[in-house]
């Protein structure tokens, strides 16, 4: 963007007002690419004897040509680079895990143990693993996204403006913690408070089957959920208060004028609004959630089994897993491992697909009804 | 703003002080290894060696390296502990010089892979760091318990279930017992703890204790920690709790240790020299200047501390670089040497039997 005032200022030494000018326009251009292209339709009618002036093809309408190609090429070229990255790892897991899955002598798919380190006879099967990493990471959000919208509805529309900036600045210095930490806070501090949330839920509500459990308690699924829920609330937070703050000042206005109150307003022009933005935000919360590893490698459990119950202590996820078998794996334990991580690769890879058909969805029909 | 300004005076005062703390740690840690500072009776040699593998051996490595250093100016020596598993592969692939492991190399793939990268030789294991392992409870105010292997057998296989059980009463006739369940904690990482506590319990339990021996936990139930550090931290705030764990661990966490009934029939409290007499009963059973270890976990000698783990060094013994084997054999040698092992009982280890320790020096010369 700035190559271009400069070029043009080269190839009019005479012109100092114009170069000058040129320069600043092209400074100020550097946000939005009409403003730089307009300035040019102006060199080129100041100029009508082009060929004369882009000696060496170089005038100025082949120059834009010429640069148009090339940065059309390097924005391509970033977007296959990114396909290329995703096809490549898949195939390194792919042929990595081939050989194991191979030796593999139960079903990947329904075996909820991991033993792939027994030479004579591996077993492993992701299914505890990947329920674990579901479940943990759909109780977190079922946590954090309420509290989540509640921040930023705050922030966006309660919140006096300097105590806004102040808040925000925190929920993103939570973003910056980093997770060994939450870990090591979940695991030190947090297990203990949750061990007894867990008794007096199994006390109260000990019909549900999420709270059938009658002990141990500490290093749950619930643990892990609690830990996870703080640690996606930021990412939640920050994108929802964007989108609330983008809502339309007319809109919001009409909603008030028409006597709605703060809460009418909220429900009638904000949120709708934002809905798009929300789902988004949710499963970027969602992709944290279902990657995260040594978090829950420190308060989960660590024991293999699908079950409802979520005060018990054990659960285990993909990620977790990882982190705490590839150290003493031999050859089939990480092509097990790796095994794994493909899956949770698919997890979320069909994940964000369906955020994404799910926000083109909305955002079509939003458009639709404006 | 001003507000502010005190808030980063604050944060550079946290930061300096914890930096000044981190100091002060790392300096009494070496006060330790001052003792043992003059341990390197053997040739420096100079270079490079890059090493890893077993967590189990990392604290001894950091105490032999911090000694050689002292000693040796012109070497450099890492150890990453990122488990036996990555340190035999980073050895099989030639990336590290040698690698600590929890077990020796399994005959078949793993010894002939391992084989394949000295050329000319094989991969040697080398016993050299021997440590108990401690029995710990957290059980309020119960303190001086003791076991026997079938008990402690049924305790972690999820067989008995409450502390007042008949079978832990027959082993602690005069204790007070609670009737609160107990909740066996067992590691959720891989690791050569695991593997060498199962493997004493399948052979001083076999009847009791059905899961034969691996570094992943095989039993059902339980609650499981991460890392050493995790399976004190949970014992020590968790009442209930009974866990095996290395004796450093056990000891700087002030966690209650049990006495374990051994072959001889009696409870032994857990001591350098308790644990030293178990694996002075050990036989080398591999071939040559190949030294695994077999453990007598049912050993008759008066007084031994039966449950023990024995970590390797894994060598080539021929084929190693030129410009590494000097370092390789001057710091292995050290290692092994009387001064080597006796820096390590300070760090909750064993030293080397006599009868292994020789046979392991004279592996150490043969190396090429």
């Amino acid at each position: 963007m700035t190559e271009s005032p400069t070029r043009s200022a080269a190839d009019q030494p005479g012109a100092d007002d114009r170069s000058a000018s040129a320069d600043k326009y092209g400074r100020q251009a550097s946000t939005g690419f009409t403003l730089s292209g307009a300035l040019r339709e102006n060199e080129a009618h100041d100029h009508p004897s082009g060929p004369d002036l882009g000696g060496g093809g170089g005038g100025l309408p082949p120059r834009r040509r010429g640069f148009e190609p090339l940065f059309r090429f390097f924005t391509t070229g970033a977007g296959i680079l990114v396909l290329v990255i995703i096809v490549a790892i898949a195939a390194f897991l792919i042929t990595k895990a081939i050989p194991a899955l191979s030796a593999n002598k139960a079903n990947f798919f329904t075996y909820e143990q991991w033993f792939p380190n027994d030479p004579s006879n591996p077993r492993f099967g992701i299914a505890a693993l990947a329920y674990g990493t579901l479940l943990t990471a759909v109780i977190a959000l079922i946590l954090a996204v309420p509290v989540a919208l509640g921040i930023a509805l705050f922030l966006s529309h309660y919140a006096p403006r300097r105590i806004a900036t102040g808040l925000g600045f925190v929920i993103d210095l939570l973003a910056a913690v980093p997770s060994v930490i939450f870990g090591l806070w979940g695991r030190d501090y947090l297990a203990g408070p949750i061990g007894d949330l867990s008794a007096w839920l199994h006390q109260y509500v000990g019909w549900l089957p999420l709270f059938g459990s009658g002990g141990p308690y500490g290093n749950s699924i619930l643990l892990g959920s609690v830990v996870l829920a703080i640690m996606v609330l930021p990412i939640t937070t920050a994108l929802c208060r964007d989108v609330f703050v983008q809502t339309p000042t007319q809109n919001e206005e009409a909603a008030l004028a028409l006597g709605a109150t703060r809460w009418e307003m909220i429900r009638t022009a904000v949120l709708p609004y934002g809905k798009p933005g929300v789902i988004a935000a949710v499963m970027l919360g969602l992709g944290r959630a279902l990657g995260e590893t040594i978090a829950l490698a420190m308060t989960l459990g660590a024991t293999f089994g699908v079950s409802v119950d979520i005060i018990h202590t054990g659960g285990n996820s993909i990620a977790a897993n990882i982190a705490n078998a590839f150290g003493e794996a031999n050859e089939t334990g990480r092509g097990a491992l790796i095994a794994s991580g493909l899956v949770l690769f698919a997890i979320t890879l069909i994940v964000n697909v369906t955020a994404r058909a799910i926000i083109y969805r909305r955002r079509e029909f939003a458009g639709g009804t404006s | 703003m001003k507000l502010q300004r005190h808030g980063a005076i604050a944060a550079l005062a946290i930061t300096a002080t914890l930096a000044m703390a981190a100091c002060g740690s790392d300096n009494t840690g070496s006060g330790d290894s001052k003792a043992a500072a003059k341990a390197p009776s053997t040739d420096c040699a100079k270079g490079s060696l890059t090493s890893q593998g077993s967590t189990a051996q990392k604290n001894a490595m950091d105490q032999w390296i911090k000694a050689y250093q002292q000693k040796c100016s012109g070497a450099q020596i890492t150890y990453d502990g990122t488990g036996s598993g990555a340190g035999v592969q980073a050895f099989t692939s030639g990336t590290a010089d040698f690698a600590g492991s929890d077990s020796a190399l399994k005959d078949g793939a793993e010894q002939t892979g391992a084989d394949k990268r000295c050329k000319g030789g094989e991969a040697l294991d080398l016993p050299m760091v021997t440590g108990p392992i401690a029995v710990v409870y957290n059980i309020g105010d119960v303190k001086g318990l003791q076991f026997k292997p079938a008990t402690l057998a049924k305790i972690f296989a999820g067989k008995i279930k409450t502390w007042n059980d008949p079978a832990i009463k027959a082993d602690n006739p005069s204790a007070k017992l609670p009737s609160t369940p107990i909740q066996p904690v067992h590691r959720a990482d891989a690791s050569g703890t695991s593997d060498n506590f199962t493997k004493y319990l399948s052979k001083t339990a076999a009847a009791d204790w059905t899961y034969d021996h691996a570094k992943e936990w095989k039993a059902p139930g339980g609650v499981a920690a991460k890392g050493s550090d995790g399976v004190s931290a949970k014992v020590k705030s968790t009442a209930g709790t009974i866990a095996y764990d290395e004796w450093s661990y056990a000891t700087t966490n002030g966690l209650n240790m049990a006495k374990i009934y051994n072959g001889a029939g009696a409870y032994t409290e857990l001591t350098a020299e308790a644990a030293g007499k178990t694996v002075d009963g050990a036989k080398v059973v591999g071939q040559g200047d190949n030294l695994k270890l077999d453990i007598d976990y049912n050993t008759k000698v008066a007084g031994a501390y039966p449950i023990v783990l024995v970590t390797y060094e894994i060598a080539c013994s021929k084929g190693n670089a030129a410009d590494k084997l000097p370092l390789l054999k001057s710091f292995l040698t050290y290692v092994s040497s009387d001064d080597g092992q006796a820096a390590l009982t300070s760090q909750g280890y064993a030293p080397l039997p006599k009868s292994v320790q020789t046979k392991v020096q004279a592996a150490v010369k043969g190396l090429a």
